[in-house]
């Protein structure tokens, strides 16, 4: 098994965090791992984007051009990496603040209402936990035990209180995905 | 047992030199390498190990006290990114000339001058040709992996004290940044004063009533004794051409073609070699991890064994293509791939130019 995915969004949404925690998920069962950001003046550009890539085998290239899987959560990312997807691959996205939804029909295509579920949760911070959730739903490539123990893991020990929140975001995502646009 | 972590590049390796039982980091920050001084300063080894952990006023102090440090015979380390490696060859030079140990890491940026902060290959010259003045050379490891930039500064430091040289780590922006799983080496305690003076008996740790003097010079006067000590050195780097070459093939037994890459275009070379594979193209990798001394022995075995076509993948103009002409010596075709100035390539682009300019030119 090897799963390519990218992760874009704005800075501050935790892009970053999210593909971190699906990263140390993957060690925590034994897969090799890896884990790229855009870093510099592209993240100052207020977009953050990291390619995720966990693996039975050896990692090549930790940094690709076509994903198996896309995690969407704004406009320039939508614009940017749908047509990055390989074909028969997934698109995810929050459709929050989309304009021009996806269009493309070779693709499996979720919708998960992230944002709008975080703020009824009360906790804007829990949105990527949500959206990974919703992810795991479509490809559960990782164990939700391991997910906690990743979380765990890239978590200070301060921040350890709040994994039964995560929890529940994970589940609020799993439970809340949506088909937009389904291959047969 | 060894640990698992999930760690930037960057992290890695200062974090294997606090467990590569360094005496002292030197350093100054620069992007893409900052995490290495932002992680010994988060980590406090000073208060666990006594490793000595300082920012200097600006690369040119650090790289001279990591001189004066190697000088007593201390593991000492320092890293920045090409312009900060530029201000620091005069001092890699001196280094060099005495004999002394060092390890050093380049996150190389594009360039040149200022350039940017994204990734490059563009300081093979720099790394391997010299840099700095005079004709000396430095052993250069290429890691390709996040658990490569930990395992290169124990096995860097090895080297640098064997053969008393300047060991360059040469990553880029990609290797840096990235994170990935990481199996931490074992802590390796640091020596104590009496330990360096009993292994070295060059180094400057005190002179004794009725001891010898001893002298860490790069400076010699008489042309005749400066020839001496060239001829050497010239030995020196001589036997770790033919002992210390390292490297690692992929899929290269029914090869017709081959890449030949180091460092993150290494990587995306071997996702290349899939692609190839895929589309029924016999491609392997030849994956350079020393760059000095440089597998031209291995590479002209291959050429013998009758390989058609070899590709230098590296990102910059065209650095490395230059050694693997002087292996292949015209008996197969060489071509140079490579984006730059802090673009990096895709595997796509890198398959791409093996059947245009290679399989099929």
């Amino acid at each position: 098994m090897t799963e390519e995915l990218i992760i874009a969004g704005f800075g501050g949404q935790g892009v970053l965090s999210m593909g971190k925690i699906l990263a140390y998920s993957g060690i925590m069962q034994d897969q090799e791992v890896s884990w790229m950001p855009s870093y510099g003046p592209e993240m100052r550009g207020g977009t953050a984007n990291v390619i995720v890539i966990v693996s039975d085998e050896r990692i090549s290239s930790p940094i690709l051009t076509i994903f198996d899987s896309a995690i969407i959560l704004n406009q320039q990312s939508m614009d940017k990496f749908e047509k990055s997807v390989r074909p028969g691959g997934v698109l995810l996205y929050d459709p929050n603040g989309i304009i021009r939804h996806p269009t493309r029909k070779d693709i499996n295509i979720y919708q998960v209402e992230a944002s709008h579920l975080a703020s009824e949760m009360g906790n804007a911070k829990i949105f990527n936990m949500i959206v990974l959730g919703a992810y795991l739903k479509i490809k559960p490539i990782v164990k939700m035990e391991n997910v906690i123990l990743g979380l765990k893991e890239s978590l200070p020990e301060r921040y350890h209180k709040l994994i039964p929140l995560n929890e529940d975001a994970i589940n609020s995502g799993l439970k809340n995905v949506k088909a937009f646009h389904e291959l047969n | 047992m060894s640990e698992l972590k999930l760690m930037k590049g960057n992290e890695a390796l200062a974090e294997a030199a606090i467990r590569a039982g360094a005496d002292a980091y030197f350093g100054y920050p620069i992007t893409p390498q900052s995490e290495v001084i932002e992680y010994l300063m988060a980590e406090k080894p000073f208060e666990r190990t006594g490793m000595v952990v300082l920012q200097a006023e600006s690369e040119i102090a650090a790289i001279n006290m990591v001189y004066g440090a190697a000088g007593a015979g201390k593991k000492v380390m320092t890293s920045s990114s090409s312009p900060g490696v530029s201000l620091k060859l005069e001092g890699i030079s001196y280094i060099a000339g005495a004999e002394l140990p060092c390890v050093y890491a380049n996150v190389v940026r594009g360039g040149p001058g200022l350039g940017t902060i994204q990734p490059s290959q563009a300081d093979y010259f720099q790394s391997t040709k010299g840099g700095g003045h005079g004709d000396y050379r430095q052993i250069v490891l290429a890691p390709a992996s996040v658990q490569e930039m930990s395992d290169f500064v124990r096995d860097g430091f090895d080297l640098a004290f064997k053969y008393r040289i300047p060991v360059l780590i040469l990553s880029d922006g990609v290797i840096g940044q990235m994170m990935e799983k990481v199996k931490l080496f074992e802590p390796i305690p640091r020596l104590t004063e009496e330990e360096i003076k009993e292994k070295y008996p060059w180094a400057t740790t005190g002179k004794k009533h009725g001891t010898e003097r001893r002298i860490i010079t790069s400076l010699y006067l008489d042309s005749n004794e400066m020839e001496q000590h060239n001829i050497k050195l010239q030995k020196k780097y001589k036997e770790i051409s033919e002992k210390e070459v390292r490297f690692e093939l992929i899929d290269c037994e029914d090869a017709e073609y081959v890449f030949v890459a180091y460092g993150s275009s290494a990587r995306i070379a071997q996702k290349a070699v899939r692609l190839a594979r895929a589309k029924g193209l016999k491609v392997g990798l030849f994956r350079l991890i020393t760059l000095f001394p440089f597998p031209t022995k291995q590479i002209q075995e291959m050429c013998s064994k009758g390989m058609k076509g070899f590709l230098a993948v590296e990102m910059s103009a065209g650095q490395m293509v230059e050694d693997v002409h002087l292996a292949v010596k015209g008996c197969a075709k060489v071509e140079h791939y490579g984006r730059y100035g802090g673009i990096v390539h895709t595997p796509e682009e890198v398959l791409e130019a093996m059947e245009q300019k290679i399989i099929g030119g």
